[in-house]
């Protein structure tokens, strides 16, 4: 490798990851808590005896499922200013995202709660507690566990999607490594840098899951 | 019995001589099967009542019925000094919460919350639902495990404990809500046949301190024993009632003959 790649790999380096660190880790961060709480909501709308509500709930995941993740960044982004509504880079990819890992989680949590025996509804209504209670005291707590591995890969997709961000002109890792790359033409090392940087983050966040599944093991049977 | 006794159930709120519970022409129906055709059940203060029968024939649905865990399509429940719950409109919040308030129950699965220690477990109800101080139910719950030989099991999770040890966890957090009525299904049918007596012990003593069950059971000799009453049900109806010494010794019904040689001759 000659000195001046080295060279512009080492000057790269800090650029890239701080376009981790203030683009891509917390619009991931970000995204994943909103996503989550709308995801709950979606999930309990899905397991609505109430049909119109339900269906409501099955066609948004039936949409956002179905549609790319760039189309709908792209609609809120490029397509809402054309009907008057203006929304900057880092909010339209904030909202583009939540609602995606929304769709998806949604289906997730779903099975999760269907998971819980029935016996532990049961046993909640006969202390007395409500339908409200009984879920977030006993079958959330027990449908989390089940459901931290398919929510962490939701998670570290969540993570190299943010990727698409670069192309509404959110300053995150990938737009770093492109601008440079760009400037410099060196384009090969520039991509195989950021995806080193992406690849690290992945790793970090896979331990991280194996640190909360044990966490969340101490009441189950070995 | 002391007035402090943590297995003492609860003082009365209404006349002594009306019973706890009345039910009245309980129906229920999965799809096209009535499992339910218009049961009565009685349950005086104080006396337990055991419902036996064949499997299916619909006992631990009017058990289910008592505390709105199954919906029937017709008939009443009524506790003393509480507001009758007629089935034949969709039970309001309000009606199931009365008839949960009013009783607690010991599931054949145990139904432990796997995610909360034996000490949380019990407390639970009292705590989230009654909104009892933590501390003073902390003490009452100590006090019931202790009785029931699962003092030094409090921090445990259910996974650490045998099926008979969970059991009486599941009969104490039933009995730290204070209700006036216990609900057993099948306490015993998921134990291995070593851990019964442990649990059937505890049962019993409830009985002899006053506590009103209604009991599901195969365990006919232990029903003998200790409940008041004998409900002998067979395809959704009540073949023949009574005190054991009639049902069990001496059955007028064909019917309940029938079972008893075919469980008698194993």
């Amino acid at each position: 490798m000659n000195e001046s790649l080295w060279d512009l790999l080492l000057r790269s380096f800090l650029p890239i990851v701080g376009g981790a660190v203030t683009g891509t880790i917390p619009l991931a961060l970000l995204s994943f808590a909103l996503g989550l709480v709308i995801a709950l909501g979606i999930a309990l709308m899905r397991l609505s005896r109430i049909s119109v509500v339900s269906g409501i709930a099955r066609v948004y995941i039936s949409i956002i499922r179905g549609t790319p993740l760039l189309v709908q960044l792209f609609v809120i982004f490029y397509g809402l200013p054309s009907i008057g509504i203006l929304v900057d880079p880092w909010p339209s990819a904030i909202i583009a995202f939540s609602l995606n890992v929304g769709g998806y989680a949604a289906e997730v949590i779903r099975a999760a709660i269907l998971s819980v025996p029935k016996g532990q509804w049961e046993a909640g209504y006969t202390i007395g507690m409500s339908r409200g209670q009984t879920l977030v005291r006993v079958i959330l707590p027990q449908a989390a566990r089940v459901s931290v591995p398919p929510l962490s890969n939701t998670f570290i997709s969540l993570v190299k999607d943010t990727s698409l961000a670069s192309l509404i002109l959110v300053t995150e890792l990938f737009r770093q490594a492109q601008e440079i790359a760009a400037f410099s033409q060196e384009f090969m090392a520039l991509y195989i840098e950021a995806a080193v940087v992406y690849w690290v983050i992945c790793l970090v966040l896979s331990s991280a899951q194996s640190v909360l599944e044990k966490r969340l093991d101490r009441y189950v049977a070995h | 019995m002391s007035p402090t006794d943590p297995l003492a159930p609860a003082p009365l709120d209404a006349p002594i001589e009306a019973p706890l519970l009345v039910a009245r022409g309980i129906r229920k129906s999965f799809g096209d099967v009535e499992v339910l055709q218009s049961i009565d059940l009685t349950v005086p203060r104080g006396n337990v009542v055991a419902l036996i029968g064949p499997s299916g024939s619909g006992k631990t649905t009017v058990l289910r019925s008592l505390n709105g865990l199954e919906v029937p399509e017709a008939g009443t429940v009524e506790f003393a000094g509480g507001d009758v719950v007629d089935f034949a409109q969709r039970p309001t919040k309000r009606q199931l919460a009365s008839l949960r308030d009013r009783s607690a129950m010991v599931f054949q699965q145990f139904n432990l919350f796997p995610h909360r220690t034996v000490l949380e477990n019990v407390i639970e109800g009292p705590v989230q639902v009654q909104k009892r101080p933590k501390a003073e139910a902390t003490a009452d719950a100590r006090a019931l495990l202790e009785r029931v030989g699962l003092g030094a099991k409090a921090d445990a999770y259910p996974f650490e404990l045998s099926g008979g040890q969970q059991q009486r966890v599941g009969i104490v957090r039933a009995l730290a809500l204070k209700p006036q009525l216990l609900l057993f299904d099948e306490p015993t049918s998921a134990l291995d046949p070593e851990l019964v007596g442990d649990v059937l012990d505890v049962i019993r003593e409830l009985a002899t301190e006053g506590w009103t069950m209604v009991l599901v059971t195969h365990e006919l000799t232990f029903a003998s024993h200790v409940a008041d009453t004998i409900v002998f049900m067979d395809g959704g109806v009540v073949v023949e009632s009574g005190p054991p010494s009639e049902v069990l010794q001496n059955p007028r019904e064909p019917r309940t003959k029938q079972f008893l040689h075919r469980l008698l001759d194993r």
